[in-house]
């Protein structure tokens, strides 16, 4: 079974183009299934079993997400294996954009949309940098003159990642997405793996629950932000 | 932990250019002329570039010092621990932003473009092998859902017979290189359609400023002069360079698109996607592309631009099932017709001036409509 971390921010169309992409690997023969991770809620298991997909949905709820996920993702592609699939797909969103949740040896993709704008390349981090795959949604409504510079704004925080121009309501782009996932490294082991980016290094009375403002309450790991004065003459 | 899986190196491989995406074992091995130089140590650290790099990613100045390696070691512990990057990090990321333009980089001008024949949605065979020349114009005619889109993707993904329609598409005679097909800047088409918007809420020349950037042109202010300049002689309206993108007009933003894809992008080959009635001068726009040895497809049910192209493909049922070439009697009508839209846009100009239209018809088509 080959596993495809897909992570992108909320919204960018994550669900649309790997519903779209696998509806072509399903048309081949293949059999997928995706495990959604999220936060608070999902309506998209729905979706997926509207297109005869398998899927399961993980909800973080109190727990840091990217922790939540590469403490389940085992379990899940056991799961995978179990009910005989070909290829699994992991989507996340990109909780914090400090985290990633691409792990080495297995193909990871990043999705982002045209309409964040052309800063975004520049703001999302790990997610980005170490995709091997970048898709870019929502072109057809920004300039071409926009999309040649959110392209060379992603190369330069990703020199090596396919990049790909992609429609998740047209399909426009999705075949090219499946032989690329069709593609990816089968069986690759997941026990004993390395993620690719670590995950945050805080530990905090914030994390156990606190919720009080005010230095008193901050225990564990903290870090302040650094303010420069203003010289006032 | 030993590292035995397919993908994982040492941060040590990595230093010394290997790169870990690169051996994800699908047995591509990937064009890549980005690899951080030999070591991060040597990387160039000199350019006024490494600056707007520190700069970017919030970073301490690179003061005096010489290499990536001793202005690293120069930063604080806490620095060096907290700030979410480590020397190798560094490296990586230094190496891809200055790289990016490589990457972006300019391809050898286009020669041909062949699209051999490939299958209809029934899977009967398609009839015609086309070749494509800088500076043609090809108009695509068709009912939605008869495969336009499937046609122009065709040529975007640089089909070798896997697509669905089975089509191959060749670049001076040749297959592509495959590693260039699955990616943005391995694309040679720039698309406007009418959908599109600038969303960026920048004036004009700052836009196009970020453009040339990105094409690390060597006159660059010269490149942004005559972009504005093609973009108000097509647009009725006049604008200047401090005027905000999301202010333009329909017509002039949708003249910029044009005037960018013309001057500002690389891609050899321009799709046109339904532009009538945007208050563009069409037949300049295509004089553009033309003169800039573009291939330009237009998907057009427009009267005045579909006799424009030198042939016309008519696309139904997933495939090409004509190509017809303008006859002397189509290129007589074109004449008038190009007239005829002359005409309406001294009409259009007139109203904008809050001039009434009621002379009697005859005056107001002028010989245009007899």
């Amino acid at each position: 079974m080959k596993l495809v971390t897909v992570a992108g921010p909320p919204s960018s169309g994550k669900t649309a183009i790997i519903l779209k992409a696998l509806a072509h690997l399903q048309g081949a023969g293949r059999k997928v299934g995706v495990v959604k991770f999220d936060c608070l809620a999902s309506q998209d298991a729905e979706r997926f079993r509207a297109a005869g997909i398998r899927s399961i949905t993980g909800l973080s709820g109190n727990f840091c997400p990217d922790h939540y996920f590469i403490t389940n993702i085992e379990d899940c592609a056991a799961w995978g294996r179990r009910e005989g699939l070909d290829l699994l797909v992991s989507e996340s969103a990109g909780l914090c954009n400090r985290c990633a949740p691409h792990i080495r040896g297995h193909l990871a993709v990043c999705v982002l949309d045209h309409l964040a704008g052309v800063h975004t390349p520049r703001k999302i981090g790990p997610m980005l940098k170490t995709a091997d795959v970048v898709l870019v949604t929502k072109g057809d409504i920004v300039s071409q003159a926009e999309r040649e510079v959110f392209a060379f704004r992603v190369r330069q925080v990703n020199a090596k990642a396919r990049l790909l121009f992609v429609n998740g309501i047209t399909g426009q782009g999705s075949w090219e997405v499946s032989r690329l996932l069709d593609a990816a490294p089968d069986n690759a082991p997941l026990t004993g793996g390395k993620l690719r980016f670590s995950v945050p290094a805080a530990v905090c009375s914030y994390c156990l629950g606190e919720t009080e403002i005010g230095e008193e309450h901050q225990h564990g790991t903290v870090r302040k932000i650094q303010i420069e004065e203003a010289h006032h003459v | 932990m030993s590292e035995h899986n397919a993908g994982g190196v040492s941060c040590r491989s990595l230093l010394a250019g290997d790169s870990e995406r690169g051996s994800l074992g699908n047995g591509e091995s990937r064009a890549s002329t980005l690899r951080p130089t030999e070591t991060g140590s040597e990387l160039a650290f000199t350019d006024s570039r490494c600056d707007e790099f520190l700069l970017l990613n919030k970073l301490p100045s690179r003061a005096a010092h010489r290499t990536l390696r001793a202005w690293w070691e120069a930063q604080s512990w806490d620095f060096r621990t907290e700030s979410g990057w480590d020397f190798e990090r560094l490296v990586d990321g230094l190496a891809a932003f200055l790289g990016a333009n490589a990457a972006m980089g300019e391809s050898a001008p286009l020669r041909s473009l062949e699209i051999r024949r490939g299958r209809d949605k029934s899977g009967r065979p398609e009839q015609f092998d086309l070749l494509f020349k800088p500076g043609d114009v090809v108009c695509l005619v068709g009912p939605t859902g008869a495969g336009k889109s499937r046609f122009l993707a065709d040529i975007e993904c640089l089909a070798q017979g896997d697509t669905p329609t089975g089509r191959v598409v060749l670049i001076d005679g040749n297959a592509p290189d495959p590693d260039s097909r699955f990616t943005g800047e391995g694309k040679i088409v720039a698309q406007i359609t009418q959908n599109m918007n600038f969303v960026m809420d920048l004036p004009v020349a700052e836009f196009l400023k970020m453009h040339a950037e990105s094409r690390a042109l060597a006159a660059p202010e010269s490149a942004m002069q005559r972009v504005l300049d093609a973009a108000i002689r097509m647009a009725g309206e006049p604008f200047g360079p401090e005027t905000p993108l999301t202010q333009l007009s329909g017509g002039q933003s949708r003249a910029l698109m044009i005037a960018d894809a013309a001057f500002l992008s690389p891609k050899p080959v321009v799709l046109i996607d339904e532009i009538e009635n945007a208050g563009v001068d069409r037949t300049r726009a295509l004089e553009f592309f033309v003169d800039q040895g573009k291939i330009v497809l237009l998907s057009t049910h427009d009267p005045l631009l579909a006799l424009s192209g030198a042939r016309r493909l008519v696309i139904r049922h997933g495939a090409v099932q004509q190509v017809i070439e303008p006859s002397p009697q189509e290129e007589a009508n074109r004449v008038r017709l190009a007239a005829l839209d002359r005409r309406l846009g001294r009409l259009r100009e007139r109203l904008r001036l809050g001039e009434r239209l009621d002379e009697p018809w005859e005056q107001l088509v002028g010989e245009a409509l007899t």
